[in-house]
């Protein structure tokens, strides 16, 4: 025999549940409905204006399985940091255009490069660029030395380069690259040219 | 709540069904199958007076196999081949061909049970090779993968018998009186010409060839106690006297004709088993401790990446990169072992590992070279990695940093790629030698590659050809036996 107190606790709790799940349904479809159209119609940031600069691109090539110089003229701020983010912006236009020699996504963007410390550099990439990126040693390799080797040849100072994205830590960038270690720009560039 | 009769009598019939069904399995039925890609052993079941073994479990370490239960109906689909199953009849199609059973098909929790004494007739439809079935022993050899011993008495300077065999083999060795007994549970040994030879001598008398169960085994009868010595990186086991007896009869004479890893079996007792770990498939006999260590110094660890919900590259719609890098690990195992090296497969299932894990294994295993495998649908060829260190903290005394174990052997694992990519070369692979920011290279404290396997003049098709793979797998069988003394001699 169930106690009556026992029974009208039981009772009012079934009622609280059910009136909570309606609530929560609730709350999950205005959410629903307040998100953002699919990030990949995201807009990648439009370049800066203003005067051209002459500056060197590593640009990532899958069949040669390497990084070649690209000479570019671009308008560049003249903060390091927003030079730093204009950089990259203008590196992934080459590689978001039609025929490129190594692909990325086109609703790939660069969020923030931020310059925390004398020779540190953390370079925040949009959700899309790692979500849409392919997967392979390789090409997630060059990916990475692409953008390390055009911060180091660029912006003078920066020893050493983390990647973010969306803000926060990732294990890898598509299932290969390991982006928990900052990447030493040496160590990079004699991996690059061949060990 | 322990504390209770009731309880404790629980726990104690638990602990009881427990040791009981331990005890049990030690005499299952199995079946073993020998394959270029795999060995392994699978339970066998009795239903109805009839042996089934799952058909699912059989050609999964073989190849690409799905299967689906619907009314009526039991589909499976191993590669490119479709076959179609109905639960209580003795008639199937395979590839739209009837193939008729042994006994009814059978399918219990949506897994199909085949008989045991259809596989014979039905694999080779799924395989497209040759199989052979020693059905009373339950032993199932696809391909050519069947080792035959040849047996050579040599008199001179003592008496001592030479069993050669076309690969390295691993049996478990033990002695009774009168008797030194081989057993080999993961080689594809079969007999020799006839199964029971007589030499014409004293001391050795005697060969004797058995199968039962899954397992071979070879008996060797004497007169005296034998000691066996591992030759030709396990290829050769030569059987002579036990050295006291030796000394003793040839006043002073060395026992062993030649040199090599020794299995002392005296006839007080049995040598102890291999170890049971089902993922080494080590050519290690047997040994006292020290001879182990010996051994133990040609052990390679090969990792398959990815696995469980971490799927890897998706290589084409319904190809993860996870299934490539198994099969192609299993190929590797195998040329590797071909080769007289020891194996530890990280992953011989669809099992989810960490990078840390991947790791942890390896290093506690205490192997010359480790292996890490991946796949890729773009470009061409194959490209052969070494770790790209990051930036960490220096090393703690005899502790090494974690993240930069890999440091102190990165020039060997430098030479290791080199040879490595030299092989893939040869064998008209294009190859690409990079250092890739890629775990868990980094963390591994032996020399450490990663070989990403592309495409070659097929395109994708090449991916989950076995020949394909099979051609790769070799050259980096080549390129590590090549530098096989440098892997063995690193501090």
């Amino acid at each position: 025999m169930i106690p009556r107190a026992l029974f009208i606790t039981i009772a009012i709790m079934l009622v609280l549940v059910i009136a909570l799940g309606f609530y929560f349904r609730r709350i999950q479809r205005q959410a629903y409905e307040l998100e953002p159209a699919a990030t990949a119609a995201l807009p990648v940031t439009p370049p800066a204006s203003g005067p051209t600069e002459s500056v060197t691109l590593y640009v990532a090539d899958d069949v040669a399985g390497g990084l070649r110089p690209q000479s570019a003229k671009i308008p560049l701020p003249g903060g390091r940091q927003q030079r730093a983010e204009e950089l990259l912006r203008a590196l992934l236009r080459i590689y978001q255009q039609p025929g490129a020699g190594h692909a990325l996504a086109a609703a790939s963007d660069i969020r923030s490069v931020y310059l925390v410390d004398p020779g540190v550099a953390v370079v925040d990439l949009n959700a899309a660029f790692a979500d849409q990126h392919r997967s392979g040693i390789m090409v997630e390799q060059l990916t990475v030395n692409s953008l390390v080797e055009t911060l180091a040849a660029n912006v003078p100072g920066i020893s050493r380069v983390s990647i973010l994205v969306e803000g926060k830590p990732r294990e890898t960038l598509a299932g290969h690259a390991d982006l928990t270690q900052f990447f030493d720009v040496q160590t990079l560039a004699q991996g690059v040219s061949g060990q | 709540m322990l504390s209770t009769p009731t309880n404790k009598l629980l726990v104690l019939l638990l602990v009881m069904l427990t040791l009981l069904a331990a005890a049990t399995s030690a005499d299952e039925k199995q079946l073993s199958v020998y394959a270029p890609v795999a060995t392994y052993a699978l339970p066998i079941q009795e239903r109805s007076g009839h042996e089934y073994v799952g058909l699912l479990e059989l050609l999964e370490p073989l190849g690409r196999v799905s299967s689906e239960a619907s009314t009526g109906r039991w589909r499976i689909r191993f590669n490119a081949i479709d076959a179609e199953f109905a639960p209580g009849k003795t008639r199937a199609r395979v590839q739209g061909r009837v193939t008729d059973l042994t006994a009814p098909f059978l399918v219990e929790n949506g897994r199909g049970l085949v008989s045991v004494a259809s596989l014979g007739t039905l694999l080779p439809r799924f395989l497209g090779s040759a199989v052979s079935f020693h059905e009373s022993a339950r032993r199932l050899f696809i391909g050519n993968v069947a080792i035959r011993p040849s047996l050579q008495l040599v008199t001179e300077p003592q008496p001592h018998l030479v069993v050669s065999f076309g690969a390295a083999v691993n049996p478990t060795i033990s002695t009774e009186p009168g008797k030194l007994r081989m057993l080999f549970k993961h080689d594809p040994v079969v007999g020799p010409e006839t199964s029971t030879v007589s030499f014409d001598s004293k001391v050795i008398t005697e060969a004797s060839f058995s199968e039962t169960n899954g397992v071979a085994e070879l008996d060797i009868a004497a007169a005296i106690p034998l000691i066996a010595s591992f030759n030709n990186n396990a290829r050769t086991i030569t059987i002579s006297a036990a050295p006291s007896v030796a000394s003793g009869n040839a006043a002073g004479q060395p026992a062993q004709a030649a040199a090599g890893t020794s299995v002392a079996a005296g006839t007080s007792g049995a040598a102890p088993p291999a170890a049971g770990n089902p993922t080494l498939t080590a050519p290690v006999p047997s040994a006292p401790a020290a001879v182990q260590q010996n051994v133990n110094r040609l052990l390679a660890v090969v990792d398959p990446a990815h696995g469980g919900d971490e799927r890897g590259a998706a290589l084409a719609d319904n190809l993860a990169e996870k299934d490539v890098t198994l099969g192609f690990g299993r190929l590797l195992r195998h040329e590797l072992e071909v080769r007289g090296f020891a194996v530890l497969l990280l992953r011989d299932g669809d099992n989810a590992l960490g990078t840390d894990q991947r790791a942890g294994a390896a290093n506690a295993a205490h192997a010359i070279v480790y292996i890490s495998l991946h796949a890729v649908s773009q470009g061409t060829g194959a490209g052969v990695y070494t770790a790209l260190l990051p930036v960490t903290g220096p090393n703690n005394g005899t502790f090494r940093a974690w993240n930069s174990a890999q440091a102190s052997v990165l020039s060997v694992s430098r030479t290791v790629e080199s040879a490595v990519a030299s092989e893939l070369g040869k064998k008209q692979f294009q190859v690409r030698e990079e250092a890739a920011s890629l775990r868990p290279l980094n963390n591994v404290a032996m020399p450490a590659i990663a070989v990403e396997l592309a495409p070659g003049p097929n395109g994708l098709a090449d991916l989950t050809s076995a020949s394909y793979q099979q051609k790769a797998a070799a050259a980096i069988a080549d390129g590590i036996n090549s530098v096989r003394d440098r892997l063995v001699t690193q501090p």
